[in-house]
């Protein structure tokens, strides 16, 4: 059914429905998420944890300083992790910058990872302020040249204006390019969005416009993918699924460095979202510098003692 | 008026600049030779090393690249703190090893000193570790010698400020950053040093300094992959060097023990010599 039968697509079915979501309680929110942080995850289900942790990094290059090269070392590293170990899996996705997509397929089909998808971060990404016709060509450019996602990123400016519609509208254009050829990820960029009751706003607004995930950040804002945020959003889509029993994936990213990180961020999945959502189809992770410490925290796991940074690659 | 209530101190470890408490919330308890309660300072656990390797390892390059000059004045000014320091750190002496205050005194002294001996060679190593080497071809060809990396310190359980002054400074000197483990019986001057150094310019992470047990922390000295050097002087149970010496040799760790008076040898034994030939006439 057209937006799962919720809204009928006008402004004012939109601004309706938005209004009718309850409010957060940010203390509530806070304290949640860090008594769950405080979980501790030790021996068999910390070595389950990395390794499902692992499959679901989507592994980040998103800088101007970018080089076919260094997408290159990256796909290599996303198809084996760690080439001493090959019991480790693949990591979820590459996520690069729209010119860089066709290298980094091309790469991935090279080495054996026709499995991973490349994800291209699209529609004027971090910023979105672009037009919209430029939005479009960007998602269609990206998808052409061999993206399986796309991570739009949302104008937070007319979001913090309220002007629902046409945020909305921005998304279900964008979902219209992708069709079935890509995934679509919806960036709230969840520091500019300042309430958690935004947060929740923001991410039903997506779900309903067609998202496949929604995501924290861009990672060039902070703060990024805080637990809070994140928990905020896991209980956006669990009640999604009750709504429409469809279930919508969330990615955190940005801020994320450690092992210890990410197996929170499983706790707080598990426990709020529920454990449907402990799969690299409803959950990714979007990382850099994470993949070093989950191979180390690996070696450390396998080999009994602590190793040494000189024993992974250098990115 | 009333009694005055005690300020009762905390005994931290010191990580990354910072006086954290064993993340594993253990203490021991100190008692003076009568019985008498002194302190409870931290257990530290594998992870509290763990961490201070982290730590370690991020200042290591940016310290290295200080000049010789810089890290000197650094340490003639950690001397200098030390000095002024000389109240606490008898006391506390005096107090865990039953000496006499005059006695502690003058190990405290000694100790200062020897720290400004240390701080004074950072300059002039150079000059008697390194060469200009004669080579058959138009080179220039010289050795330098140039930090280990991270080095790991198990400080010995008597004389317990001067041993742990002989374990930091000739290695934090050259550009290598250190974690030290303290005398277990007497971890009270080490703590009062990490005072002293964290007012004392040296960068966060270059020192860190843990108390705890050399029997449950040595094994992971030796294991951990990324300390590149390990200092056993304190460790003296021959079946625990055995096993030290097996695990280091595993990932190639450079272990050393060191007797009898301070030499230029014991900063040299955690360098590397670095050779580079430069053309003539280019």
């Amino acid at each position: 059914m057209k937006f799962y039968g919720l809204i009928d697509g006008s402004e004012k079915s939109l601004i309706h429905f938005l209004g009718t979501l309850s409010g957060v309680d940010q203390t509530g929110a806070d304290s949640r998420a860090a008594t769950l942080a405080t979980r501790s995850i030790k021996t068999t289900s910390k070595r389950f944890a990395i390794d499902l942790v692992i499959s679901m990094v989507d592994l980040t290059t998103l800088e101007g300083a970018d080089t076919p090269e260094k997408v290159r070392a990256l796909c290599a590293k996303a198809v084996r992790p760690d080439p001493s170990d090959l019991t480790v899996p693949s990591v979820g996705a590459i996520c690069v910058y729209n010119d860089m997509v066709s290298i980094a397929r091309a790469q991935l089909d090279l080495l054996g990872g026709n499995h991973i998808p490349v994800a291209a971060v699209a529609t004027a990404f971090p910023s979105g302020r672009a037009s919209m016709a430029v939005k479009m060509q960007d998602t269609e450019d990206a998808i052409s040249a061999g993206a399986g996602e796309i991570d739009m990123v949302i104008d937070r400016g007319a979001f913090l204006s309220g002007r629902y519609m046409e945020v909305f509208e921005e998304i279900r254009t964008i979902r219209e390019i992708c069709g079935e050829r890509a995934h679509l990820k919806v960036i709230l960029e969840t520091g500019e969005l300042v309430t958690y009751d935004n947060v929740r706003r923001a991410s039903f607004l997506a779900m309903l416009a067609g998202a496949d995930f929604i995501k924290t950040s861009t990672g060039k804002v902070a703060p990024a993918a805080t637990a809070s945020v994140v928990l905020v959003m896991l209980e956006a889509v669990r009640d999604f699924y009750q709504m429409t029993e469809r279930r919508i994936g969330v990615k955190p990213a940005g801020g994320i460095r450690t092992t210890k990180d990410a197996i929170k961020q499983l706790v707080l999945v598990k426990e709020t979202a529920g454990p449907e959502w402990l799969t690299p189809s409803l959950f990714r992770i979007g990382a850099s510098s994470l993949l070093n410490d989950l191979l180390m925290q690996r070696m450390k796991m396998r080999t009994g003692y602590y190793t040494s940074p000189n024993y992974v690659t250098i990115d | 008026m009333s009694e005055r209530l005690e300020v009762r101190k905390t005994y931290k470890l010191y990580i990354n600049g910072a006086f954290p408490r064993s993340e594993s919330g253990r203490t021991y308890e100190l008692r003076s030779e009568d019985g008498s309660f002194i302190a409870n300072p931290c257990l530290a656990s594998r992870k509290d090393l763990r961490d201070a390797v982290t730590a370690a390892r991020a200042a290591q390059s940016g310290w290295a690249n200080a000049t010789a000059y810089n890290r000197g004045q650094i340490l003639y000014r950690i001397a200098e703190m030390m000095d002024g320091r000389i109240d606490q750190f008898a006391r506390e002496i005096s107090l865990l090893d039953g000496i006499s205050r005059k006695e502690a005194e003058m190990e405290v002294r000694a100790a200062t000193d020897r720290w400004v001996w240390y701080a004074g060679w950072s300059d002039k190593l150079g000059a008697i570790a390194g060469a200009t080497n004669p080579v058959s071809g138009p080179f220039y060809n010289f050795t330098i010698p140039e930090p280990l990396g991270v080095v790991g310190a198990i400080a010995p359980e008597r004389k317990s400020l001067l041993g742990l002054i002989d374990a930091i400074a000739p290695v934090i000197l050259s550009g290598n950053t250190v974690v030290a483990l303290a005398s277990t019986r007497a971890p009270l001057p080490a703590i009062t040093l990490a005072e002293v150094i964290a007012t004392s310019d040296l960068p966060k992470g270059v020192c860190n300094i843990l108390t705890g047990k050399r029997g449950e922390l040595a094994p992971w000295f030796a294991s951990h992959m990324d300390i590149d050097g390990l200092d056993i002087t304190g460790v003296e149970e021959p079946s625990l060097i055995a096993e030290i010496k097996v695990s280091g040799a595993q990932n190639l760790k450079r272990i050393h023990s060191f007797e009898g008076h301070p030499s230029p040898q014991r900063i040299l034994a955690f360098m590397e010599s670095k050779t580079i030939w430069h053309p003539i006439g280019v």
